[in-house]
């Protein structure tokens, strides 16, 4: 009687013993298998690193005056919009009168790459998601873990592998990020109405002239989205991989914390809430001026 | 006139996880419902055998759900067949290769959709000539070659317009336009006019009968509109629960229905102005009255012979040549419905 009590009140957990010898085997392995790859895997990485820096640097070497033109023009390519361009051009000479450019630079070395990278690797995982079902289910769980796994326990292995730096942290900010294109990248694609893509088989068109001239042109306005999403997240994760030594706009949120400066926290969590809305509003009115046909003036 | 183009052979078309399993069981004759019911696959087409002449225009006519889209996807291998063979000019597309296909859909066959099918990407002109593009044709000779099509449908100036900004039966011209720009023997029109207003649809329905006196393609066109049937085809299948349930001309369908189905489909028609007075002749008797050639209707031919001498007149070939006579009492017995078999009968809807 008391044996079935016991056994209920307290789950019957492994004991202490077995535990940790799971973990330590799991561990071991793990470390084995970096130290045996570690040093590959970081040559492979290293043009990402080159171009990341080498960003970086040209970033930080190109006076004000002319980023700013540069940004200025950027707004105004993608949204057509003067509010947006003064919006922009004022948000970055507020950042850069309260001292914060050069970390502002920083990320966006880093948020420009790492937008790189999810989609050049993200629009063709999407192609691929809307070319077969067997396909998609498989890519989608994985996603869905990508997203919902909280970042520090996918930094531990990454760490683990790569050291602490600039590339653990482009790859933390990938993983977290990429899922939006690749979702709406498949999703655009099977969106694509029926008849316009039939009406393209049926005049004798091959999987590419379908894929290149009906189904990515008709998805671009939901890839678009899915961009911008990435966008968001990937800055997002800013304050995230400065713990893991990646320059920016986190560093400075980070030290307030410990150290409990208000001031410095706020003004750089500004700074990032700033190049968010400029993201976003930029890519956004992009994104709607890519479907303006879909819109159309009625005809005269 | 008469050149056999396309020769659907004993056609079926099973949807479902394991179609071949089902070829059993048709055998045996299983009606759509039973499959269904029984095994959980549709039988889309059940033995269709039709044979579609050259130049002139073939119709398909149903109700919703009874195959007309599965059908004339077969004709270009939109859609595989679960067993039988469709042979155009001579050759079983089923057992064309890849690129024979491709090449048979770019130079042989165009289609035209229901809901127009149109890329909306793209302006009327880049439509227009999205055919000609696939052909591998260069963009200013496709540009070129459209523009002709362009005109003749009648969208001469809208060019640079996106599809949003026209009106259905506008888009459906550039449908159109983009069908016969690759000069494709085979048209496909699969419910071409049915998305379209009325007075829009029968304008369209006079477009597509012009084009075809000076183009004489091979035309598929599938409808749900015994009106819109009568209207353009010379020939008429009538497909039923994914089963051919009669074929023929025009005149000879309304004339002998081949069950209560189709009497009962057709028995609201207006007979006098579908019926032509050559149907209803007595072939070889010529009588003392006024001549009438052929292809009048019973309507329009009625009012000449009631007001002739002997309620009777010769029926000419377009020619003049006398081909035989018709009197008022065929006319009026034409006039009047085939009579059900009985008044309880079961309708089918
Ligand atoms: N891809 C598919 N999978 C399963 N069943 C299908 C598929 N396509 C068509 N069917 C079924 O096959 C039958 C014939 O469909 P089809 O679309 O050819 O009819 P239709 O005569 O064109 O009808 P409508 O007038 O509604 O267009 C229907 O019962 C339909 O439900
Ligand atoms: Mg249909």
């Amino acid at each position: 009687m008391e044996t079935i009590l016991n056994w209920l009140t307290k789950f019957p957990a492994l004991d202490r013993e077995s535990l940790r010898d799971i973990k330590k085997a799991i561990d071991s392995s793990f470390r084995d298998f970096s130290r045996e790859f570690g040093e590959s895997l970081e040559t492979f990485f290293e043009p990402l690193l080159w171009f990341l820096v080498g960003l970086e640097k040209l970033l930080l070497a190109t006076p004000w005056p002319i980023i700013i033109i540069i940004i200025a023009g950027l707004a105004w390519l993608g949204s057509r919009s003067i509010k947006i361009v003064v919006g922009a051009v004022i948000s970055f000479l507020l950042i850069g009168f309260f001292g914060m450019w050069d970390d502002t630079m920083s990320t966006l070395a880093i948020i420009s790459v790492s937008t790189l990278v999810c989609i050049s690797l993200g629009i063709p995982l999407g192609i691929l998601m809307a070319r077969s079902n067997r396909m998609q289910s498989l890519v989608t769980p994985i996603l869905d873990i990508m997203q919902t796994i909280p970042a520090f326990v996918y930094l531990i292995p990454v760490v683990m592998l790569l050291g602490i730096g600039k590339v653990p942290g482009l790859i933390a900010v990938c993983i977290y990020a990429i899922p939006p294109v690749v979702r709406l990248t498949n999703l655009g694609i099977r969106l694509v109405d029926k008849e316009a893509l039939e009406a393209a088989n049926a005049f004798g068109a091959t999987y590419k002239q379908r894929l290149f001239g009906v189904q990515i042109p008709l998805a671009l306005p939901n890839i678009f989205a899915g961009i911008n999403q990435t966008i968001m997240m990937a800055l997002s994760m800013v304050v995230i991989t400065s713990m893991i030594g990646v320059a920016g706009l986190g560093v400075p949120v980070l030290r307030s914390i410990s150290n409990q400066y208000l001031a410095l926290g706020l003004m750089n969590g500004l700074a990032i809430v700033a190049l968010a809305i400029i993201f976003d509003r930029v890519s956004q009115s992009y994104g709607k001026r890519l479907q303006k046909h879909r819109v159309g003036e009625q005809h005269d | 006139m008469t050149d056999l183009k396309i020769k659907i052979e004993n056609l079926y078309k099973v949807f479902g996880a394991n179609p071949q399993s089902m070829l059993k069981h048709i055998e045996q004759g299983i009606s759509k419902k039973d499959m269904l019911e029984k095994h959980g696959h549709v039988l889309a087409l059940n033995a269709i055998n039709i044979d579609i002449p050259a130049r002139g225009i073939s119709v398909i006519m149903g109700l919703s759900g009874s195959g007309k889209s599965t059908l004339i996807r077969h004709i270009n291998r939109l859609i595989e067949p679960t067993s039988g063979k469709v042979i155009i000019d001579g050759e079983n597309i089923l057992s064309m290769k890849k690129k024979q296909l491709l090449d048979f859909r770019r130079y042989k066959a165009s289609m035209v959709f229901q809901n127009f099918g149109l890329h909306v990407h793209r302006t009327v002109a880049e439509n227009a000539a999205y055919g000609l593009i696939i052909q591998g044709k260069s963009k200013n000779e496709a540009k070129k070659l459209s523009q002709k099509w362009i005109e003749r449908v009648g969208l001469g100036g809208f060019e640079d317009h996106y599809p949003s900004q026209l009106s259905g039966g506008m888009q459906q011209r550039v449908g159109l336009a983009r069908a016969l720009a690759t000069d494709a023997e085979i048209l496909l029109m699969d419910e071409a006019f049915s998305a379209l207003d009325p007075l829009i649809r029968t304008d369209m329905q006079d477009v597509l009968l012009d084009l075809q006196e000076e183009l004489h393609k091979t035309i598929v066109f599938i409808t749900h509109d015994l009106d819109e049937a009568l209207r353009l085809g010379d020939r008429i299948a009538i497909l039923r629960d994914g089963a051919v349930i009669q074929q023929g001309n025009p005149q000879d369908i309304i004339m002998q229905p081949a069950n209560d189905y189709i009497a009962d489909f057709i028995q609201d028609i207006n007979r006098g102005r579908v019926l032509r007075i050559k149907t209803l002749m007595t072939k070889g008797k010529t009588v003392a009255g006024p001549n009438l050639v052929q292809h009048r209707t019973l309507e329009d031919a009625l009012t000449e012979v009631a007001s002739s001498e002997n309620k009777a007149c010769n029926v000419t070939d377009n020619k003049g040549e006398v081909l035989g006579s018709i009197t008022l009492d065929q006319i009026i017995s034409g006039l009047v419905r085939v009579k059900l078999e009985s008044n309880t009968e079961t309708r089918y809807h």
